[in-house]
Order: structure tokens, then C-alpha cells, then sequence
């Protein structure tokens, strides 16, 4: 009998220690990665890296300045598109929505969700590329604001409902009307989870590079205005990493270092404003 | 009757429907038509998303029908084009990412629900959040300079010298392939595996384990044959979940699966994906027929994870819905 | 929110107003095997003149054609001449205007390996490259290719071929070239920018393949000759029709080029490979800009107008720096009555 339980008790044991080991070994990936990154793409960032363009082919130097600005450009305009639809859509559902138009808005934003990001550059191409005949930065845009929408609104949705009964009602008793209610207490009262949401989103999308192949396309210069082909982040690494050129790699590495650090910022930033609680504390 | 007061404004009386314009003068009404019309961009946008697909994707549909599905040559120059190598190529690289990333996501999920202190659950549950937001393309770079290599140099002859007997270890080795691009599918994949098990492990009442442990269960054993499979259903969920993630990744897989449509048995053959054809061929496909293939292949792919990603989250709410039913 | 959405709105002004600029952007997509010459004449052009930047993206031939028949970009760039069907295909969207080839310079595509142990020049014979490509020839110390390397200690590794994943001028020459020399090459896969390869990997522009063939061990791959320089990576020679192993280099592409030179089409469309001469290199061939007859945007077109003038004169001086090979005198003259016909 305890010979038995002896064994039972190891196996236990052994089992629970392996999951342990399963956890540290997955978390340690992240962190392998990003020593990677940082040892192979540290040394490479530099003044120059930031503010000079890229050089021709072969030769040594030159910088990413047009992939930074343009990634930025890409990414606010993106922002202005998705965000806004996202957050005005949440607050339908969320105020004002009968059961059957939300179910149809949320399976409509959860199917978007699951569309693959390459899938979405053709429906950029097809619809903003073709008929005005030009790559452009706004195409980048429009794909990578089209990704933001789901997560937007379906936070923005959960956010406001999550806001407690009182402080709507308390705001009806005092007369004001219900976009009155929404404008001036229930959204600040969810700022903080919706704001996450929208953080998270720039996040998930500032590292997207299929949508932008064939939408904003590449530059080796700076492109001016928003209806020019853009250089971006992402795309650069992408086109540096499967060349031959060890210069090329370098800096490839050196921008990976850059976008994973942005990225990382921004996620880390957006839990840290969620944990301090999504409503405004009762004082 | 009390008279609502002039004060108030916009707080008619509670019944009797008021007309149309009172209810415009509040700013109510033209709140809620302008977030109705915001709200139904989101379902136009995704409606035109699946037209624009279905639409452009014509040309293959009458010329093949349903031999596009099974017909494995490509080639631009004959004009035949057939989805077979890349359906292959992406269920065999998605179903290695799943071998080594199920494994390993559960146990790391049975870790953080049921032994870490909550502490520490978060904690690891915050690092491996920030894993899942990684980009894919960093994931394409340190494929191609980490893994590549390694797979050439200890995984291959690992493998090969021992069992290339077998089919799928068959062959040279080029660095990229099947094998490679499913071992980077599989980093890419298992955060999405650890939250979401992490989460229906976690909604499992505490009576089920109690009630385990009570009848003289060890701690692995209450686990292991008590609260997994209560959670299996959301288990398989987020299973699903990681799947239709995997089916879509395209940089990634890319970089190293080798970029050539053909079928072959042995992992360490190279090999193509739907997602990273379209991402290799879309800007150059000459002819309204190549394109429309291509398309066709992103149509094939949008149909597989919206089917996958609609089954997991059924899966992922009966779950935790046992869960809070059934008691604790 | 309303303080967001002023900020934002400040912060898109602030870009419109701090990048406007008064440089003209000219856009063009294209071939990855004159790219490196293309990237230093666009960057030494707009130093001389800051008005006129020439953004090239290095897609390869196939995208550059669907990109300049789609009107997304303003030129295009490939190796492999547009055949009729795609002439006709940009006539039809552009109202009946046609495309006009330009020859920038002239190349070379190149065997380039990575064999354990081999560091010098291996010889290929015509049927020997047809047989690795076709997937006949396995092995490295196949008969094939010992037989005419005597000395060379080849071995018995299995060949890893890497092709082109993309739509590729360079593949066009490669398999022009193949399906002149191979009947068996011509029946099974034919020419074109993108083949139905019967083996290998594809890598991604002639930076791709460059990579995978350095990285890779017992690997042969098919590039323009400058990415082999470039990347210190060991190249052949292949036996021209005359008989000789001739390895790429300015004299012998020039060579090949010399009878096209003189009997050039009034469309420029010409392929050079296997040309007859003792010191020809077999698998050579011109490179050609792809410019619509009718460009919209006057400012735009002088600039590519003036930018072809240029190129023909001052730019042929440093293409010999790159490995790219002038082009012959006569092909110049022509090219230079031609730059009229662009409207």
C-alpha cells in the first residue's frame, strides 16, 4: 500500500515540477528574445540609424529615418480611422443597441477579428490601391485601421457596461439627458479600460507587416504627404533579413530591437493603467 | 399632477411617446444614430471584406470548381492552379506548431492555475501576455538567423541519422522547410494556448478539486483526472484558437518554410503556406486568372479561421459556463 | 477626448506642413537584378538634381510589370522583356497607349554554389546545369560535373538547388537559356518569370537566393553576377556554344551582346543568351527600363525623359564598377532617338 502511494506521490511530484519547467521555459522565451535582439541589434543603433536614410545596395551605413516616420505617420492615421469607429460602435452597443442589431455588430467585429492580416492587404489593394492607382501611406492606414476596429469596440462595449448602475442613475436622477450621461460620466468613468484597449490595439498593429507589401508598398526616401508609397518598420526588417548583405542584417536587427521595444512599451503601459482599476474609485 | 419643471430640460414626462423632434432637441436621438451609423460601418466593412473576396475570386471558381481543391500544380506560365501544396503546407506546419506547443502550453497552464501562488501566476501570466504581442516579422528574423542554422546543424542530423528510414525524416536538409517553419508556428502560438487554458482552468470550482483531494487523490492526480477534464472543452478552445492563428501567420513562415509549392512527406523538405504565397506572388501575378487564384487561396484561408475561430469560442464559453453553473 | 482629437489633428498638421516638400517623387518597381546599379544612379541623380527623387523597389520583374500595366507605379524594370500578350494586356488598360522597353545596362546571371571544400571556379557544362535543374543530376560528384573539373575534389553531397520564389527577370534569362540548350528543359517547364521548378527552394529576389546559397551548404543557385562579387560567393563558368568555359565578366558580356548590338529591334526586345562567339558568356542579357508611351503628369515625364538622357551618357560610366556592362554604342544611339517617342 505506501509502496504504491510512494509512486503515486512521485509521479506527482514529477509531473507537477515538469509544468513548472513548462511555464519557465515559455517565459524565458521572451526573455531570450529580447536579449537577442538586444545583443545583436544594440550595438547597432545609433545616431545615424535614426536620422539617416538608407544607402544603395552594398554599401555600408545609412539609416532608417523614412522607415521610423513613416511606421509613425502610418500608425497615427490608422489610429484615427479604427479608433474612432471602434470607440463610437462600442458605445452603440453598449447604450443604445437593441439585442438583435448587437448580436449582429459583435459577430460582425468578431469575424474581422479572426481575418488573417494578408487577407486584409488584399481588401486594402483592392479597395484603396487599384482605383486611385497608387500605393499610399492612407492604404497602410486603412488596413491597419480596419484591424484595429474589433478590439476597440468590443472593449469599449465591455468597459461602459462594466461601469456601475449607480453612477448612471445617480447621473438620470440629476436630469441629464442619456448622451449627457454617457459624454460626461459613464466614458471617463471607463477611460482607463479603454484606453488600454485602444494602446493594445496600436500594439498589436505596429508590428503588422503583410498588410503593408502591398499597400504601402516601400520608399527609399521620405515620403511627403499620404497618397506616396511608404516606407515602414516592419517591411524594412522584413526586406533587410532576407538579403545577403551583413550590413543589411545589422540593421535589421538594430530596427527589430526598435519595434519589439515600442511594442513592448506600449503593452506594458496599457496593463499597468488597466491594473489600477478600470473605474474611477468611489472616494 | 406634478408639472416637470422648466429647469429640467429634456426630462419630459415618462410616458406617451414624444415626437420625433423632441427626442432630436435632447441630442439623445442624434447620439444614437450617429454611434447606429458607426456601428454599422464595422458590420459594412466586414460584409464588403467577404463580397470584395468572394467576387474577385470568380475567374477560378468557373474554371476549376472544385479541382482547385485538390489539384497540386502551380504554374504561372500553363495557367493551371491548383490549392493542394498550400492547404498541405499549412495544415503540416500548423499541426507541428500544435504537437510541440499543446504539450507544453498545457503544462505550463496547469502550472500557473493550479500550483503558482497567485503572485506569481500573474506575474508569468504578464510575461507571457507580452510574448503573444511580439510582432511576427521579429519572429520571421530570429527564425531565419537562429533556428535555420540550428535546424541544419543539430536538429537535422539529430533526426536524420538515426530515423531517415522514416518518410517524414527522409532527405537533405536545407535549413528552411515544414519542420522549421513549424517549430517558430509553435513559439508563436503557445502564449495563445497557456491564457486561455490558464483561464478555464482557473474557472473550474474549487469543490471539483476539493472533492478529489478529499477521496485521497495526490495533487497531479485531482489535476490531471479531475479538473482537466472538466476544462477540456475550453482546452480544446483555446486549441482552436491557437490553430486559426497559426493557419494565418505569414512573415514567420515565410522566412523559412522555403517558398516552393510542392507536397512532400518528409519535414524537412521545404514547402509553402496559402499566407505566404499571397505575401510571395500577389504584387507580381500577371493575368486576371493567376490573381483571382491568389485570392481564391485568401478566401480558402478567411473561410478555415472563421470556422475555427467561431468553433473555439463556442467551445471556450460552454467551458466556463459549466463552470459557474455547476457550482463554487 | 475632444483635447485627444485637437492634439491629434495639431500633430497631422505639423507632418503635412514639416515633410512637405517640393521633390517630385517618381515611383517604379521592378527587377532585383540591376538593383544595385539602379539604387546608386537614383541616389548619385538626385544628389545632381534634388527635385526629382526616383523611388525603385526591388520586387522583381514579374511585380514590375503588373505594377506598371496597373498603373501603381509610374515605370517599370525587368529582364525579361514583356511578351505580346503582356504588351497587349497594358494597351488594354491604358486606352490603347503603349509600353516602350529601355536597355539600361547589360548582366550576367551566374552559377553560384557553396560546396564544402570548393573555393575556386567549378566548370558547368549546358546539360550538366540542365540536369541539376531539372533534379536528374544529385549528386556533386556526378559524372556530369567531374568530368569536366578534373582536379577539383567534388563531394558526394547531395545538390540543393535554390531558384527564385518570386517573379523573376533573372529566372527568365535562366530558363530562356535552359530551354535554348535543353529540349527536355524547353518541353517539361519552359521560359518565363515564374516556372513550375521541378526541385528546389525559392528565395526571394536575387537577395534571396543569394542568402540561402551563402547560408546553405551543397547549395547551387542562379544570380546576377554583382550579388556573387558582392558577397565574396564562388561562381563557374559555363561552356558557350563555341566550346569555350567562359566565366561572366565585362569582356565576355559585351561579347555576347556585340551581334545583338548591331541587328537590335526598333522595341529593344532582344535576348542574347547562347549567343554565338568564341569569348561569349551564354547566359547574358540587357535589362530594360519599362516606360509607358504617354505619361499623365508632364513633370513627371521630363523627368524620366531626362533621367533616361542621363543615364545613357553619364550614367553608362559606372556600371563597369558594379559588374554591370556598358551598353554597345549603337544600342545607345538608338535608345537616344527613342526617348522622343515618350509623349
Amino acid at each position: 500500500m505506501t509502496g504504491r502511494l510512494r509512486w503515486r506521490k512521485f509521479v506527482s511530484n514529477f509531473m507537477l515540477a515538469m509544468t513548472g519547467v513548462c511555464a519557465f521555459v515559455s517565459v524565458l522565451v521572451l526573455f531570450f528574445i529580447l536579449g537577442y535582439l538586444v545583443f545583436n541589434g544594440g550595438t547597432s543603433i545609433n545616431w545615424d540609424f535614426f536620422t539617416k536614410l538608407p544607402k544603395p545596395v552594398g554599401e555600408a551605413g545609412g539609416g532608417m529615418a523614412n522607415a521610423i516616420v513613416g511606421s509613425g505617420k502610418i500608425l497615427l492615421l490608422a489610429s484615427l480611422m479604427g479608433v474612432p469607429i471602434g470607440f463610437l460602435g462600442g458605445i452603440y452597443l453598449a447604450e443604445f443597441s437593441g439585442k438583435g442589431m448587437a448580436s449582429v455588430v459583435r459577430y460582425a467585429a468578431d469575424l474581422l477579428n479572426g481575418v488573417p492580416s494578408i487577407v486584409i492587404g488584399i481588401f486594402a489593394y483592392s479597395l484603396v490601391v487599384l482605383p486611385f492607382k497608387h500605393f499610399s501611406a492612407y492604404a497602410g492606414a486603412f488596413a491597419l485601421g480596419i484591424m484595429m476596429i474589433p478590439i476597440t469596440l468590443r472593449s469599449t462595449e465591455e468597459f461602459l457596461k462594466s461601469v456601475p448602475r449607480m453612477l448612471r442613475e445617480g447621473a438620470m436622477a440629476l436630469g441629464a439627458s442619456k448622451w449627457k450621461t454617457i459624454a460626461s460620466v459613464i466614458v471617463p468613468a471607463a477611460y482607463r479600460g479603454i484606453l488600454t484597449a485602444i494602446l493594445l490595439a496600436l500594439a498589436r498593429v505596429a508590428g503588422e507587416t503583410a498588410p503593408l507589401l502591398f499597400t504601402a508598398f516601400g520608399n527609399r526616401f521620405e515620403s511627403h504627404g499620404w497618397s506616396q508609397p511608404t516606407a515602414t518598420l516592419p517591411v524594412m526588417i522584413y526586406t533587410y533579413a532576407v538579403s545577403p548583405y551583413d550590413d543589411w542584417h545589422r540593421q535589421a536587427w538594430a530596427a527589430g530591437l526598435v519595434l519589439l521595444g515600442l511594442v513592448l512599451i506600449i503593452n506594458i503601459l496599457a496593463r499597468t493603467i488597466l491594473s489600477r482599476g478600470f473605474a474611477i474609485p468611489r472616494s | 399632477m406634478a408639472t416637470t419643471t422648466t429647469a429640467l430640460k429634456g426630462a419630459g414626462p415618462v410616458t406617451g411617446s414624444r415626437s420625433f423632434f423632441a427626442k432630436l432637441r435632447d441630442g439623445d436621438e442624434i447620439a444614437r444614430l450617429i454611434t447606429l451609423i458607426f456601428a454599422t460601418t464595422v458590420v459594412l466593412i466586414t460584409a464588403a471584406l467577404v463580397w470584395e473576396l468572394w467576387v474577385n475570386s470568380a475567374l477560378p471558381r468557373e474554371k476549376f470548381g472544385f479541382h482547385f481543391f485538390v489539384t497540386s500544380v502551380w504554374d504561372p506560365i500553363m495557367d493551371q492552379y491548383g490549392a493542394l501544396p498550400f492547404i498541405y503546407g499549412t495544415m503540416v506546419t500548423s499541426a507541428v506548431a500544435l504537437i510541440i506547443a499543446v504539450p507544453l502550453g498545457i503544462g505550463a497552464a496547469i502550472f500557473l492555475a493550479e500550483l503558482a501562488p497567485p503572485r506569481v501566476s500573474d506575474t508569468l501570466q504578464f510575461f507571457i501576455d507580452l510574448l503573444a504581442a511580439v510582432p511576427s516579422v521579429i519572429y520571421g528574423l530570429l527564425g531565419v538567423f537562429i533556428i535555420v542554422p540550428v535546424m541544419r546543424t543539430v536538429i537535422y542530423p539529430a533526426l536524420n541519422k538515426p530515423f531517415g528510414y522514416l518518410p517524414i525524416f527522409k532527405g537533405p536538409s536545407y535549413g528552411v522547410g515544414f519542420l522549421t517553419a513549424g517549430i517558430v508556428l509553435a513559439i508563436m502560438v503557445i502564449p495563445y494556448i497557456i491564457s486561455v487554458s490558464r483561464e478555464v482552468l482557473l474557472s473550474v470550482p474549487r469543490d471539483q478539486r476539493e472533492a478529489a483531494l478529499a477521496l485521497g487523490s495526490t495533487r497531479w492526480e485531482s489535476t490531471w483526472k479531475v479538473v482537466v477534464p472538466f476544462a477540456k472543452t475550453g482546452i480544446m478552445g483555446s486549441i482552436f484558437l491557437a490553430l486559426a492563428r497559426a493557419l494565418g501567420e505569414t512573415m514567420a513562415v515565410t522566412m523559412v518554410i522555403g517558398n516552393t509549392p510542392k507536397i512532400a512527406a518528409s519535414l524537412f523538405a521545404p514547402g509553402y503556406s496559402i499566407a505566404a504565397v499571397i505575401a510571395n506572388e500577389f504584387t507580381e501575378a500577371t493575368g486576371d486568372l493567376y490573381l483571382q487564384a491568389l485570392i481564391a487561396l485568401g478566401l480558402v484561408l478567411f473561410l478555415l479561421t472563421f470556422i475555427l475561430n467561431g468553433l473555439a469560442r463556442l467551445l471556450i464559453v460552454v467551458t466556463t459556463q459549466k463552470g459557474s453553473e455547476v457550482g463554487g | 477626448m475632444k483635447r485627444f482629437a485637437g492634439f491629434a489633428i495639431g500633430v497631422l498638421a505639423l507632418c503635412a506642413i514639416v515633410l512637405a516638400d517640393n521633390a517630385l517623387l517618381i515611383n517604379g518597381a521592378g527587377a532585383t537584378f540591376p538593383y544595385p546599379i539602379y539604387s546608386k544612379w537614383f541616389d548619385v541623380y538626385h544628389t545632381k538634381n534634388p527635385n526629382f527623387q526616383f523611388n525603385y523597389q526591388s520586387v522583381g520583374s514579374g511585380a514590375g510589370i503588373k505594377q506598371v500595366t496597373e498603373g501603381t507605379v509610374d515605370f517599370g524594370a525587368t529582364d525579361g522583356p514583356m511578351n505580346d500578350d503582356q504588351i497587349k494586356a497594358f494597351q488594354e488598360k491604358h486606352n490603347g497607349t503603349g509600353i516602350l522597353h529601355f536597355p539600361t545596362v547589360l548582366g550576367a546571371a551566374v552559377p553560384t554554389y557553396n560546396v564544402e571544400g570548393v573555393t575556386g571556379s567549378l566548370n558547368f557544362t549546358p546539360d550538366a546545369l540542365a540536369g541539376i535543374f531539372l533534379g536528374k543530376v544529385t549528386k556533386w560528384n556526378d559524372p556530369a560535373i567531374t568530368s569536366v573539373n578534373k582536379g577539383v575534389n567534388l563531394p558526394a553531397a547531395d545538390i540543393l538547388v535554390v531558384h527564385r520564389s518570386d517573379g523573376s527577370g533573372t529566372s527568365y534569362i535562366w530558363t530562356d537559356y535552359l530551354s535554348k540548350i535543353s529540349e527536355e528543359w524547353k518541353s517539361k517547364v519552359g521560359k518565363g518569370t515564374s516556372v513550375n521548378w521541378p526541385t528546389g527552394i525559392g528565395g526571394k529576389g536575387n537577395e534571396g537566393v543569394t542568402g540561402s546559397v551563402k547560408t546553405t551548404p551543397n547549395t547551387i543557385g542562379y544570380v546576377e553576377l554583382i550579388y556573387a562579387v558582392q558577397n565574396n560567393i564562388p561562381y563557374g563558368a559555363v561552356k558557350n556554344s563555341s566550346g569555350n568555359f567562359v566565366k561572366a565578366d565585362l569582356g565576355s558580356v559585351t561579347a555576347a551582346a556585340a551581334g545583338a548590338a548591331k541587328e537590335m529591334p526598333d522595341d529593344f526586345r532582344v535576348s542574347i543568351t547562347n549567343a554565338p562567339g568564341k569569348a561569349a558568356y551564354p547566359i547574358s542579357s540587357f535589362t530594360w527600363l519599362l516606360i509607358p508611351q504617354k505619361v499623365q503628369d508632364t513633370g513627371k515625364r521630363d523627368a524620366i525623359k531626362g533621367f533616361l538622357s542621363w543615364m545613357l551618357t553619364d550614367g553608362q560610366g559606372s556600371v563597369e564598377a558594379l559588374s554591370y556592362a556598358k551598353l554597345p554604342k549603337e544600342v545607345v544611339e538608338k535608345e537616344k532617338k527613342a526617348i522622343k517617342n515618350i509623349q
